[in-house]
């Protein structure tokens, strides 16, 4: 290669590795402000924004060391890891029998379902709560995580049949012969063999309930269900002056997406480029 | 994309366009006495899912339908029926008609300005970058955070006197704290803030249609005397259409439902200025227990998404294939 086009090039590295270094920094500027800010205390947040704290003010200890915290920590996550659980273990049954038999209205079904996708919780959160009320599950987690399972039913319902086709019909054909019934081709078959599809499913159900917000936000008047959404929005409203605090409890709240964003990433992506193209 | 089902198992409704079964004499038996127990198989199979969906989902938006009709608080059972009078309020409701056209705002700049942005980066990730699977992982960071905690950490960016904005702001000499609270400045500022979210989404949809392209065609064009741009726009680009076509799909069913970012941000104000259908539905649905009202903005909502989705679906989705929104049945 000629010395001209590879300085060409190397200017032309140069300048993607410069729009890429400008579009990460708008990203984890604020981010790290709200980092260090968490260390900082107001008057120090006001005089000094983006450099580092002195002293260090301990706002990340005091909201660790208070149970609130943790508590709204673990009702997330109960809260995500029940509507996983739910909303995985129905859709794995009814996309295996869309994906695998043959009946009457099996298209219509699967079209409802499909339907589904369109219409998240703003469309239909006031009759829902009028409905959980009526069923009494206000101020119980079953109400957020019910509907939450509910309506993540389309998008894995559609992933896993998509991959319940590809499975030869030859695997099926041997686990009858071996004597598996259909449950036991299921069971012991067919969930085994979609591992990689239902962890993409899951990742995604999950992620969908810990920021769910409207839901929650209605269902849960009493505090001590409620989620780490709901807690850090009324913590901004009870400290709204002590910005510093409320900059801790923000990135303390981020800390476990972020977390499970770095070990699951490719789940993740894959779930959501997959459920795009089909 | 060829239809997956050519390695399935053998079903009744398909017919022409599966391939020849091994022996026809099998297939149609299997087809006709399927194993035993086969209705129970279905019916235990589904049950689960088909009772939370029609319970949970279905039923609310019927029932939202019914009370849309009634002017209703929400309390016992909706009897004072109102006819579409409550439909004929909202379009007369400057706040509800607003709310229609902030969302056709945002939706335009979406298309105008975030998902360009999305594929420019897409395309600059996928070139031969060092470190581009760091700026990758960095650039989609934003997608995990919950809008809840994206709204508040921005609240707190451009909090006046003690914000990163405030700095930066004073730094150039310029008033930056006021952004959320300035009329004319809040949608863009929200519009900023939901991009910050939402653009690596976008991004990585294209980067991974952009990988499913092999690179010989746009090299095939580039040795026959196309420009680099030009190999982008005839090549490259109409074969991103699919995804480009789903994420303008995204794009807006996303806006007509906006919520909790703004809510967070800004409650609606200042003074409406920010506020969406999702925000209306909730003041009166929630805060004034207007319910029959407040139904009858979910259900516009709700139709609106429903005539985009079919139009959509009708008129510019038609050609695509493959897809989740496209191909529900996959047996058409």
């Amino acid at each position: 290669m000629s010395a001209t086009a590879l300085r060409a090039q190397r200017t032309r590295s140069l300048v993607l590795h410069l729009i890429c270094i400008a579009v990460g920094a708008l990203i984890v500027v604020p981010v790290w402000f709200g980092v260090l800010g968490g260390f900082k205390d107001n008057g120090q947040l006001s005089s000094n924004p983006l450099g580092w704290p002195d002293p260090w003010v301990p706002n990340y200890l005091e909201i660790l060391s208070n149970g609130v915290f943790w508590r709204q920590l673990g009702n997330s996550m109960l809260i995500a890891v029940s509507s996983t659980v739910i909303v995985v273990g129905s859709a794995a049954m009814a996309a295996f029998v869309f994906a695998r038999y043959a009946f009457r209205g099996r298209e219509f079904l699967v079209t409802l379902f499909a339907i589904g996708l369109m219409f998240p919780f703003a469309v239909a959160i006031l009759p829902l709560f009028v409905l959980l009320r009526g069923m009494g599950l206000l101020d119980n987690p079953l109400g957020v995580i019910l509907p939450q399972a509910a309506f993540g039913l389309p998008i894995t319902i559609i992933i896993l049949r998509q991959f319940f086709r590809t499975i030869p019909a030859e695997v099926e054909e041997a686990a009858v012969l071996d004597g598996c019934g259909s449950f036991g081709f299921f069971w012991r078959v067919l969930l085994p063999m979609a591992r990689p599809a239902l962890a993409t499913v899951s990742v995604l159900a999950i992620v969908t309930s810990w920021n769910n917000f409207m839901l929650p936000l209605v269902v849960f008047s009493d505090q001590s269900w409620w989620t780490l959404p709901v807690g850090v929005q009324a913590f901004q409203g009870q400290y709204a002056d002590d910005t510093a605090r409320v900059l801790a409890y923000v990135v303390l709240s981020m800390l476990p997406a972020l977390g499970f964003y770095a070990v699951a990433e490719r789940q993740l992506i894959g779930g959501l480029t997959g459920s795009v193209k089909g | 994309m060829t239809r997956p089902s050519t390695v399935s198992y053998p079903r009744r409704g398909d017919t022409a366009t599966d391939p020849p079964a091994p022996g026809p004499g099998t297939a149609r038996q299997r087809g006709r006495q399927p194993r035993p127990g086969r209705g129970g198989v279905l019916a235990v199979f589904l049950a689960p899912a088909l009772a939370l969906f029609l319970l949970l989902v279905v039923a609310p938006i019927l029932v939202a339908a019914y009370a849309s009709l009634y002017k209703w608080n929400g309390f016992g059972l909706p009897e004072n029926f109102v006819g579409l009078d409550n439909y004929t309020r909202a379009f007369a409701d400057p706040t509800f008609r607003g709310d229609l056209w902030r969302g056709f705002v945002l939706v335009v700049l979406s298309l105008a300005v975030q998902l360009p942005a999305a594929l420019a980066l897409a395309m600059l990730l996928n070139q031969p970058l060092r470190g581009r699977a760091f700026y990758r992982l960095i650039f989609f960071a934003p997608y995990v955070l919950s809008e809840v905690t994206t709204a508040v950490l921005f609240t707190l960016v451009f909090s006046p006197n003690r914000g990163l904005g405030e700095g930066v702001a004073q730094w150039l000499g310029a008033d930056a704290g006021t952004v959320f609270a300035d009329p004319d400045t809040v949608l863009i500022a929200v519009f900023m803030v939901v991009s910050w979210k939402y653009f690596g989404l976008y991004m990585m949809l294209f980067l991974a249609a952009r990988q499913g392209i092999p690179k010989e065609l746009s090299e095939a064009a580039v040795t026959d005397g196309a420009t680099a741009w030009q190999a982008f726009r005839h090549v490259t680009l109409p074969l991103l259409g699919p995804t480009i076509r789903i994420s303008v799909f995204l794009s807006v069913i996303g806006t007509i439902q906006l919520f909790d970012m703004v809510w967070v941000l800004t409650g609606g104000g200042p003074i409406h200025s920010s506020e969406t259908l999702a925000v209306t539905m909730y003041q009166y649905g929630f805060r004034r227990f207007e319910v029959g009202y407040a139904s009858a903005i979910s259900m516009v909502m709700f139709l609106l998404s429903l005539v985009f989705a079919l139009f959509y679906q009708r008129v510019v989705l038609r050609r695509d294939t493959a897809g989740a929104i496209t191909n529900q049945g996959g047996q058409r």
